[in-house]
């Protein structure tokens, strides 16, 4: 077994990790950091955000609006004060993207253009063309680029993170060219390892998005705080999946059923807007928890379209223009034209809910520290307790870089303080793991690894989708647990060790099962419904008396997990009703 | 038969294989089944030992690059239905790069050559960190194009010159270079210069263009490194000025 040692270790290589790697190798340019990764940084998935990133920037907005837009769509689940943290240093970071190089699109003088987004009531989405999360992440990787104190592992895969004495120590992974496994011992280790949208049958995600850094927490105890909250993005190609963004209709693009009808002003999103003029927080400004609910109360009742890749809707952007859609939203044209044959110039796109954001993950204190000393967690990957029961668009790119920083400078503290830690006892531990992951590498059960995969993402499609019953839930926790059970008797046929990439999946599923584990338990345990989280036959409204709380799943051995509660941080928003449509006028939700 | 197409896939296990071979699969076919698909039907039902890099599924994270019956290609941004008439799909690593294992190449060599260019914005003075640059649609304009790259090295597949010299900076690397040198914010133009200078740099190229073709992003890097040739040619002139004028600092 190969052995490192470094003062950080960051697992991920995306904009929070890159952003984290930064912000430690500024803090302290004398450390050794090290960003681990299964995939060269690049590739990342933040590379397939694009419509924006929020910071309130115009002279009329205020961080106060954009804290109350935050905490009403988040339906109250929010962290008031991590809110309130984030709306202050939100525009901090996208101006130190832009001094990093990032292309902002620009207003024709010169200064940073912003558009509008769902559920916010002023435009404060910073933007490079429809591609935001390439450019980010394309800054940041180079921008990195230029710091010695930060070196890089590309294409290693993290499979376990070693505790001793109550403290993280470091990790285990593998070396994915040679198959070799490394023990890598680092007094800070940072996951930001992304989302986990893998565990569904239709997602936005990337194949590499599944839920490694939840799982590796949760195996050492570290519980995952509101898993049940799965975002469904209202605008997905049908077939694949593939996030048509947001923007489009921050630009003005309209949403219409079958019989060419803008229906979203059938569930309180209305009056119906005028073509091309948006309006703030109205129609298809709606958040996004809404819109996907009302697609599915269309498709119900027969009202939408049946095409060669299943039921859709349209999305039309055809008033907009060619020029406009060609400067603003040029990659949305060119996804549209590959994979679905339409040009968004003469034609609508045919778009459907698909599952996009865990809004939950693993559970961090306001300053991305877990309850396991030494591990610390950012970006989609962690519940910092921002987002509460329903993420709105674009606050999460901006969450990458501010709490990015926030764990590299985190990081760089304990790792100045230079916890000790036994490397006997750490090696142990680490044989110990290698030796099981070998064991798998060489399984010769009888399940199929692709067969378990489908059967999962089938069953959290049927079960923990846009709406819930106690029923369907039920049978998809029965189903995951059936899986489980089943993976121990998994059979791979690949023997080697370089590249062997059914191992890796292998392990990913293993993740994945965990991850599906603790959404459909916690999804069961919060008896009420709110945000992307709705119960209409048992539990059809919120219930703040019992459940203004974050679930905690914690993981049992061999048994369902726990689902402990913990209380929301409310600091000056106390609870109220969603405005959006015509109710929204005169301000936010408070 | 109508509803398969035969994928030819060169595979190469350096755990067992002294040289690649080709191994042949049946796919069902589909109109809108890529190539990705088919390497993805081709692990999950009949052979699990294939090894290939995919991620985003829509031509943005740049990690499924194969060549595609002898052309640099996107996986997923391939189709099948464009090969239906040639009746078979020929699919291996890309060239001019060391093969790893089956469709997975080296490309380490690459992204040290996009790192070696100081592809960062370099600034000597410092703008208030709460102001962001004004930068007109115009001057964003003159790079733009060229910060589409997605690092998919396809054009290094397809670059004849990096076939015959690794050390050869390449395309993706000098569109870099370029992309910075021309953002109206970036002051490290001179620093970058020996780079694009350097007998690795734009004067290896010989002006194909088959990177630029193959580029999935429309990035057009041999304009960008033909427009690097100007510059070091400016900045070859600049120098000898300098020197003649006896002010040094060459």
């Amino acid at each position: 077994m190969n052995q490192q040692t470094a003062d950080i270790v960051i697992v991920g290589g995306g904009g929070a990790g890159l952003r984290a790697a930064i912000a430690a190798a500024e803090a302290n340019p004398g450390l050794d950091i090290l960003l681990l990764s299964k995939v060269y940084p690049m590739r990342s998935h933040t590379v397939a955000a694009e419509g924006g990133c929020a910071g309130v920037i115009q002279p009329h907005d205020s961080v106060d609006a954009h804290f109350d837009d935050t905490v009403a769509g988040g339906d109250w689940l929010c962290d008031q004060d991590v809110v309130d943290y984030f709306v202050r240093h939100a525009t901090e970071e996208n101006l130190r993207l832009e001094h990093w190089g990032c292309p902002w699109s620009r207003k024709p003088d010169g200064s940073i253009n912003v558009r509008a987004f769902g559920g916010m009531q002023i435009e404060r989405t910073w933007f490079a063309a429809d591609k935001t999360g390439f450019h980010i992440l394309h800054t940041l990787f180079q921008t990195s680029l230029q710091y010695p104190a930060i070196r890089r592992c590309d294409e290693y895969f993290c499979t376990d993170l070693l505790v001793e004495d109550g403290h993280c120590g470091g990790l285990l992974a593998i070396d994915m060219r040679s198959g070799e496994q490394t023990l890598i011992a680092a007094p800070a280790v940072i996951l930001a390892t992304g989302g986990a949208a893998r565990v569904y049958r239709y997602n936005t995600n990337g194949g590499i998005v599944t839920g490694d850094g939840m799982a590796l927490a949760y195996r050492q105890g570290v519980p995952l705080r509101d898993m049940e909250f799965v975002q469904y993005h209202p605008t997905g190609l049908p077939g694949s999946g593939i996030l048509i963004t947001e923007a489009a209709r921050g630009e003005g693009g309209v949403l219409t059923n079958r019989d060419g009808y803008r229906y979203l002003q059938d569930y309180g999103l209305g009056p119906e807007t005028a073509l091309g003029r948006p309006q703030n927080k109205h129609m298809e400004l709606g958040p996004r928890d809404r819109l996907s609910q009302a697609f599915w109360h269309e498709q119900r009742a027969g009202r939408t379209v049946a095409t060669e890749r299943g039921d859709a809707v349209y999305l039309d952007l055809r008033h907009l223009g060619e020029q406009h859609i060609q400067e603003r939203l040029p990659f949305i044209r060119d996804l549209a034209r590959t994979y679905v044959n339409v040009d968004a110039v003469r034609e609508p796109i045919p778009v459907r809910p698909t599952a996009h954001y865990t809004m939950g993950g693993i559970q961090t204190d306001r300053h991305t520290a877990t309850c396991l000393p030494g591990l610390y967690a950012v970006g989609e990957c962690a519940s910092v307790g921002l987002h509460g029961a329903n993420r709105l668009g674009s606050n999460s790119l901006a969450e990458l870089s501010v709490f990015g920083r926030l764990a590299g400078e985190q990081a760089a503290d304990r790792a100045a303080q230079g916890h000790a830690v036994n490397p006997l006892v750490l090696r142990q531990q680490a044989e110990a793991r290698a030796a099981e992951r070998e064991a798998l590498r060489t399984a010769n059960g009888t399940e199929r690894l692709a067969v378990l995969r489908d059967e999962m993402a089938a069953a959290m499609e049927a079960g923990i989708g846009i709406f819930r019953t106690p029923a369907t839930m039920a049978t998809t926790a029965g189903k995951i647990a059936e899986l489980k059970a089943r993976y121990q008797q998994l059979g791979l046929r690949d023997r080697s060790h370089a590249f062997n990439t059914e191992w890796l999946q292998a392990i990913e599923l293993g993740f994945l099962l965990d991850v599906a584990e603790a959404m459909s338990h916690a999804a069961l345990a919060r008896r009420e419904s709110r945000g992307s989280h709705q119960r209409p036959e048992d539990f059809p409204v919120r219930d703040d008396a019992n459940f203004l709380r974050h679930s905690l799943a914690q993981q049992q051995h061999d048994d369902a997990p726990v689902i402990n509660w913990q209380d929301v941080v409310i600091t000056r928003s106390a609870p109220g009703e969603r405005h959006y449509g015509g109710k929204a006028a005169g301000g936010a939700g408070t | 038969m109508n509803d398969t197409l035969e994928l030819v896939v060169t595979r190469y296990l350096p755990e067992q294989d002294t040289q690649p071979r080709e191994q042949s699969y049946t796919v069902p076919y589909g109109e809108d089944m890529s190539v990705l698909d088919a390497l993805n039907y081709i692990k999950d039902e009949l052979d699990p030992s294939l090894s290939h890099r995919w991620s985003c599924r829509m031509a943005i994270c740049g990690s499924c690059g194969v060549m595609v019956n002898g052309e640099p290609k996107l996986s997923c941004k391939t189709f099948l239905r464009d090969y239906r008439s040639a009746g078979v799909v020929r699919v291996r690593a890309l060239d001019n790069l060391p093969v790893e294992r089956d469709l997975i190449a080296d490309i380490s060599g690459v992204v040290e050559h996009i790192a070696a260019v100081k592809p960062w914005l370099i600034r000597h003075s410092t703008a208030p960190a709460t102001e962001a640059h004004t930068q007109t649609p115009a001057q964003m304009a003159r790079y733009h194009a060229f910060s589409q790259c997605i690092n998919c090295a396809l054009c290094y597949a397809a670059c004849p010159q990096f076939g015959r010299n690794p050390e050869f900076l390449g395309p993706a690397a000098l569109t870099l270079a370029q992309r910075y040198n021309l953002d109206s914010r970036d002051e490290g133009r001179e620093e970058r210069m020996p780079w694009l200078n350097a007998e690795e740099g734009v004067w290896s190229c010989t002006f194909v263009g088959y990177c630029s073709e193959v580029c999935p992003k429309d990035v057009d890097p041999a304009s960008a490194i033909n427009r690097g040739k100007v510059a070091s040619d400016i900045n070859y002139g600049v120098n000898l000025f300098r020197l003649l004028r006896g002010k040094g600092d060459v």
